[in-house]
């Protein structure tokens, strides 16, 4: 038996895991999720639990920084990302875009030329960023493939650069003093305790599995498959893919918006190195490597490429490598990814798939 | 503003791929209750005149008609939603829908709250039996004239006026091409006329009530299927003689 094979078995109860799961009744069914919400909610305490804590430590940052900074942000934007490469299967590697325009209008209207609150920015980030992925998709999205993914590339850069040689957007100093998000009760949104963020981060993160599920399972959710599938037939059949297409990119974008004004109102400083070109390249990492198509998958990837330099902090200059070797392992060991969607687990490939 | 009752007018079509002209005016129709086939050799246009009637190609100059409607210039949804679905070349299903899923494809266009879908995937069913035992399977694993079936099937069940089949019998064995005319006919049957690309003349000809020959972007020829299959230049040239 071929190790690929072994690592396949191994990983099948992932795969099996969703279909057995449904069958269960409703009421085993609920408990169970509230159980990992609740388990999800306490993730920062994680770190206290004497056998986890060996698995998760990230020495050099505390578990909770991890989680914000880094975990909170990256699964939040795999879910955003997978709308667009997952579901809609268009390839974008400037994903970075909107998760800046996100954190920038936060800071534009908290900090630089506003004094709103944080609360504000959740709807005019969404707003923004939305706005921004129409503008870039309404011209570009009549490309597709590797043509798409050129012009979604530029796009990235433009927008770091953009905010690099404005004065009005700070440029390369960037912008600090962002508001932080207002105290509810004993939640202190401060510097010292991270907890509150993951709470209100994580709470983001529930409503927006809750709405792509709702979105998935819709009308717009079987154009995307569609699209995704095979765009030509797609077409024949009746779908208005570019209209569809777009409505992918603004969704996504929007995802993508949330996270950033989360990252601002958690940093409190932003300057355009923070929205570098190699993120987009994580982020979609993130999602190939969790399942493309797959929400479970993406959220999963998006812990794993969050998480894994931090565990790995204590190989230094080297961890960048062993997190690339177990990039590496992953997809050749499993090339659909850690949860994959159920007919790429089939073995099935899509036509557009071959270009991601 | 057309003046004839044809279901499908084309009228004068021209269409570029770049600067190539694929098409170059050419001009024909199918009446309701028809089935008409486009009868030419690799490279005569057929593929492209289809894909210009479903709204995928872009037309350089003249007009398409349906039911004396101009749809030169409508998306290829709007013309699903009058009713013109195209069953595309080859393997134009969705891998990795499940079969029921890609026949439900077929009912997108009439959205959610239309009635008779299951009436309608149990008539496709018993008209493909084959389909029948696939029905959980991934389009994707299925054999190539499975998913010629398929992709019939489909375009069925957005219940069309007007059918387009794109080679039908392509890659097919000589078994399953006289099952798919025979299904053509059955389809025609029931009340919906059929546009039919072919290479396999003989059997598109025996088919189709009239035919139209097309030569490097030209219709060179037309008549009933009956007199096209017994014209000595198209015996010559299509049927091998």
């Amino acid at each position: 038996m071929s190790l690929s094979e072994v690592f396949r078995q191994r990983t099948q109860p992932l795969t099996k895991m969703g279909s057995s799961f449904s069958q269960l009744s409703k009421s085993v069914r609920y408990s169970i999720i509230g159980i990992l919400i609740v388990a999800f909610y306490a993730a920062p305490y994680w770190i206290k639990v004497p056998g986890l804590k060996w698995i998760i430590n990230t020495p050099g940052t505390s578990f909770e920084n991890v989680l914000t900074d880094q975990i909170m942000i990256f699964v939040l934007v795999a879910l955003g990302l997978n709308v667009v490469v997952g579901l809609a299967g268009l390839l974008d590697l400037g994903y970075v875009g909107f998760y800046a325009v996100g954190a920038y209008t936060t800071a534009i209207i908290t900090s630089a030329h506003g004094s709103l609150p944080w609360l504000a920015a959740i709807p005019i980030g969404i707003a923004v960023s939305m706005v921004a992925g129409v503008i870039l998709g309404a011209p570009t999205l009549r490309l597709r493939g590797d043509y798409l993914a050129i012009v979604t590339l530029g796009f990235g850069e433009i927008i770091r650069i953009t905010a690099n040689n404005t004065e009005w957007l700070g440029g390369p100093r960037g912008i600090s003093n962002i508001k932080r998000p207002p105290s509810i009760g004993p939640l202190k949104f401060g510097v010292l305790n991270a907890k509150p963020y993951w709470y209100l981060g994580f709470t983001i993160i529930l409503i927006v599995i809750f709405l792509l599920r709702r979105l998935e399972r819709s009308r717009v959710g079987r154009s995307w498959a569609a699209v995704r599938e095979d765009e030509d037939a797609a077409e024949l059949m009746g779908v208005d893919t570019f209209k569809f297409k777009l409505w992918a990119f603004a969704i996504g974008a929007a995802i993508g918006g949330i996270a950033g004004v989360l990252y601002a109102g958690k940093v409190g400083f932003i300057n355009p190195d923070n929205f570098q070109l190699q993120l987009s390249i994580l982020f979609l990492s993130a999602v190939v490597l969790g399942g493309t198509g797959n929400m479970y998958g993406a959220i999963m990837g998006g812990f794993v490429v969050a998480w894994m330099p931090e565990r790995f902090r204590n190989f230094s200059e080297q961890r960048y490598f062993v997190f690339g070797v177990v990039l590496v392992l992953v997809m050749v060991f499993r090339p659909q990814g850690i949860i994959p969607r159920r007919s790429a687990a089939a073995g099935i490939s899509q036509k557009g798939e071959s270009n991601v | 503003m057309s003046s004839s009752s044809a279901l499908l007018e084309v009228r004068d079509l021209h269409v570029f791929y770049g600067k190539i002209e694929a098409i170059k005016g050419i001009s024909f129709s199918i009446n309701e209750g028809e089935v008409v086939s486009l009868i030419g050799a690799n490279g005569a246009g057929k593929t492209t005149t289809m894909r210009t009637i479903s709204g995928v190609r872009p037309v350089a100059q003249g007009n398409i008609f349906f039911e004396g409607e101009d749809i030169t210039k409508l998306a290829p949804h709007d013309r699903v939603a009058r009713g013109i679905c195209q069953a595309p070349e080859g393997r134009g299903i969705f891998p990795g829908m499940t079969v029921r899923e890609n026949l439900e494809m077929g009912t997108y266009i009439r959205g959610y709250k239309s009635n008779h879908k299951a009436q309608d995937l149990e008539h496709v069913l018993t008209l493909f039996p084959r389909l029948r035992e696939r029905i959980t399977q991934f389009g994707g694993t299925l054999s190539g004239g499975e998913q010629q079936m398929l992709a019939i099937g489909r375009a069925l069940m957005s219940r069309p006026r007007l059918m387009l089949l794109d080679e039908p019998s392509m890659g097919l064995a000589p078994m399953l091409i006289a099952q798919i005319f025979q299904i053509v006919k059955q389809i025609n049957s029931e009340g919906i006329s059929v546009l039919m690309v072919e290479q396999n003349a003989t059997q598109a000809l025996r088919t189709a009530h009239r035919g139209y020959v097309l030569e490097t972007g030209n219709v060179v020829k037309t008549g009933t299927g009956h007199d096209l299959l017994h014209d000595p230049a198209v015996r010559e040239a299509y049927l091998g003689g």
